[in-house]
């Protein structure tokens, strides 16, 4: 059959004039190109403007963090080559200083970690089980159920805050008493209930996300397995884990810059202590009772943007690829 | 912090790792040895319900109560309407509602035409993904990171000393008086909005950008040989094939604006008019102890999330449909 095809022109290029069209799109393209040169000068002159209208607040930011503290009071961080001078002072003072004014970020920053991590695993595994329940074991209502899952991800999670909190205090508080009376290096606040909370509210959308995914494992590949005897945990971990980690990967990406970013949900079930409060807490009151110390909040403001921005450049890929997938959370 | 509570910490993690592991490990052996008799339910059970039951307490049951609280006072007895008469004549909570109507309107809008012309900009150029990444990056950015770095920039100096703000040193460049830009209104809300275009613009052009790629080449190309200039092959042919980007980008920019509360807590606390619904909903039913009123203001951000919701839905719907 292709002997046959000629090189077939497209639909709306077709005009009946065989040998002078290729003459008038030859003289057309070159036109084009032209054409095509001028505007891409002024497309590149505007996307300069707002690569760098869009970078300078971060820079600025970044270079104040590195002068002294007399400098960033009183000179404009554009003029760091007539007043020059850097140092390492602020981040020292906000990280690791001891005195009581100081914002001691580090025990911060570790509860950033501390609560991140966790926060990312637990509703990945639980979201991924639902996601696989949904997908390959039948049962009645399963499609309004899974509708039904979905639909919650309009919820704001403000609606949720307050009944919550109430049955956090009821509920966890005696027993991380419990806890902590049985071992004592274990605060009384611990990072229970922030876990809990960012794992419900991450639930709808990750096991949403992750069924298109496990849904369109190819069916062959599970039958295969359930001939062979596999059950549905060995199904799971040794087909389907595997199979869906691409995707996995990159929700983990999106959870985890998402609990490290939170705010809301921090200041409603952290308590605000140093033992549970994450660094974006910690700046928001710093932002909001000493707004004046630009040496403190400019390198503290690095310190908490460091590690997203790490994660975030070190798989921007992945990270591009979840955004696409989950452009539906708000 | 002193090491025994970092040592505290750490253990902590690992305990709370190590206990939902063994808990999830032990449901799973079990089911595999289930009795034959009743080993589907078993096992279905096993795999939904954590979550499920995680959901319904943490989620459903919450909006529920949210529900009727907000239609009761401080202790809790029913008074009907009273929370949302409160919301709509209040001058306070007027200026909150008029500030949200501006936040949807303005930030979906600009940070979608900004990061559409920016993604076609780059298309296929040179640098791209340099590009993209300088755009992108704030999206990795906390809004409470953002809110600082662009506080610094509106910082104000009383005019006879150095700014250190960048945007009141233009306005001394160009001769003129230094602002208290977050205490002047009507600016100050403006200001902010400026901030959440600065991070959702990332978003839409990412969004965009794919889109664009998507668009067919030969169609593209079959527009020039008639004739048609750049503008026109974007708006006749470009345009209406990535019109499923711009729904979800709009939809959702809507979404996270409707929601914006990190940024007026870091920046201005909701003082000087800037206050959202969001934002006023944490202060009302945290601070105030108002938790009727925090309620009523949680329900109204749902109602003006869900038609944007269905709205969305249905186009995808739609979409499906045609494929």
């Amino acid at each position: 059959m292709s002997d046959n095809v000629v090189d077939l022109p497209l639909p709306g290029a077709a005009k009946p004039r065989d040998t002078t069209f290729e003459v008038v799109a030859a003289d057309l393209t070159k036109a084009g190109r032209v054409k095509r040169r001028l505007t891409s000068r002024t497309a590149t002159i505007a996307s300069l403007v707002i690569a760098v209208i869009w970078t300078i607040p971060t820079f600025g930011l970044l270079l104040s963090s590195f002068r002294p503290e007399e400098l960033i009071r009183t000179t404009g961080w554009w003029t760091v080559f007539q007043n020059p001078g850097f140092t390492l002072d602020n981040y020292r003072d906000v990280l690791f200083s001891s005195s009581s004014s100081a914002p001691q970020l580090g025990s911060y920053f570790v509860n950033s970690l501390a609560i991140s991590i966790p926060a990312t695993i637990f509703p990945l595994v639980l979201a991924s089980m639902a996601a696989y329940a949904f997908a390959w074991i039948k049962f009645k209502w399963s499609g309004a159920l899974f509708v039904f899952i979905f639909a919650l991800q309009i919820v704001p999670i403000q609606m949720a805050l307050i009944p919550l909190l109430q049955m956090f205090t009821t509920a966890l508080q005696p027993m991380q008493e419990q806890i902590h009376a049985a071992i004592p290096i274990i605060p009384e606040d611990t990072y229970l209930q922030v876990w809990i909370a960012h794992t419900i509210f991450a639930l709808p959308l990750a096991i949403f996300l992750l069924h298109n995914f496990i849904s369109e494992i190819p069916s062959e590949v599970i039958e295969a397995a359930k001939v062979d005897g596999a059950s549905h945990s060995q199904l799971f971990f040794q087909i389907v884990l595997p199979l869906a980690l691409p995707a996995i990967a990159s929700f983990a990406i999106f959870q985890f810059l998402w609990v490290w970013n939170d705010l809301l949900v921090a200041l409603v079930f952290s308590g605000g202590t140093a033992d549970v409060a994450p660094l974006t807490q910690r700046l928001a009151e710093l932002s909001g009772n000493r707004g004046q110390d630009w040496q403190r909040l400019t390198a503290g403001a690095f310190v908490s943007l460091v590690v997203p921005l790490i994660v975030f450049f070190s798989l921007q890929r992945y990270f591009v690829r979840g955004l696409l997938a989950g452009s539906t959370k708000g | 912090m002193t090491t025994s509570d970092l040592i505290g910490k750490i253990i902590q993690v690992l305990v709370g790792l190590a206990a939902f592991a063994a808990v999830l490990g032990l449901v799973l052996f079990f089911i595999d040895r289930a009795p034959k008799k009743g080993r589907d339910v078993i096992q279905l059970v096993a795999f939904l319900l954590p979550a499920m039951i995680l959901v319904a307490i943490g989620l459903v049951y919450p909006a529920i109560r949210t529900t009727i609280t907000a239609f009761g006072d401080k202790a809790g007895n029913f008074i009907g309407l009273d929370n949302f008469v409160w919301m709509f004549t209040q001058p306070e909570a007027l200026v909150t509602l008029r500030n949200t109507v501006i936040w949807v309107v303005l930030v979906p809008l600009v940070s979608t035409i900004v990061g559409l012309a920016y993604a076609v900009f780059i298309d296929k150029s040179r640098g791209e993904r340099i590009y993209k990444a300088l755009v992108f990056m704030p999206l990795a950015i906390s809004f409470v990171g953002a809110g600082i770095i662009w506080k610094f920039v509106y910082e104000y100096r009383p005019a006879e000393r150095d700014q250190i703000g960048l945007l009141n040193q233009i306005l001394v460049w160009f001769g003129q008086e230094p602002v208290l830009w977050l205490q002047t209104e009507p600016i100050n809300t403006l200001l902010l909005i400026v901030v959440l275009i600065w991070v959702e613009t990332g978003f839409a052009m990412v969004v965009l950008s794919a889109s664009i790629k998507g668009v067919p080449i030969e169609q593209l190309e079959a527009a020039e040989l008639d004739g048609t200039n750049a503008w026109q092959r974007f708006r006749n042919v470009t345009l209406p094939s990535i019109r499923g980007g711009l729904v979800v980008v709009v939809t959702t920019i809507t979404i996270a604006t409707l929601k914006v509360f990190d940024i007026v807590r870091t920046m201005t606390g909701g003082n000087f008019n800037t206050s959202v619904v969001a934002n006023e909903m944490y202060t009302q039913a945290f601070r105030a102890v108002q938790p009727g009123r925090g309620a009523a203001l949680a329900l109204i951000l749902f109602v003006l999330v869900l038609p944007i919701v269905i709205y969305n839905v249905r186009v995808m719907r739609q979409q499906k449909e045609i494929r």
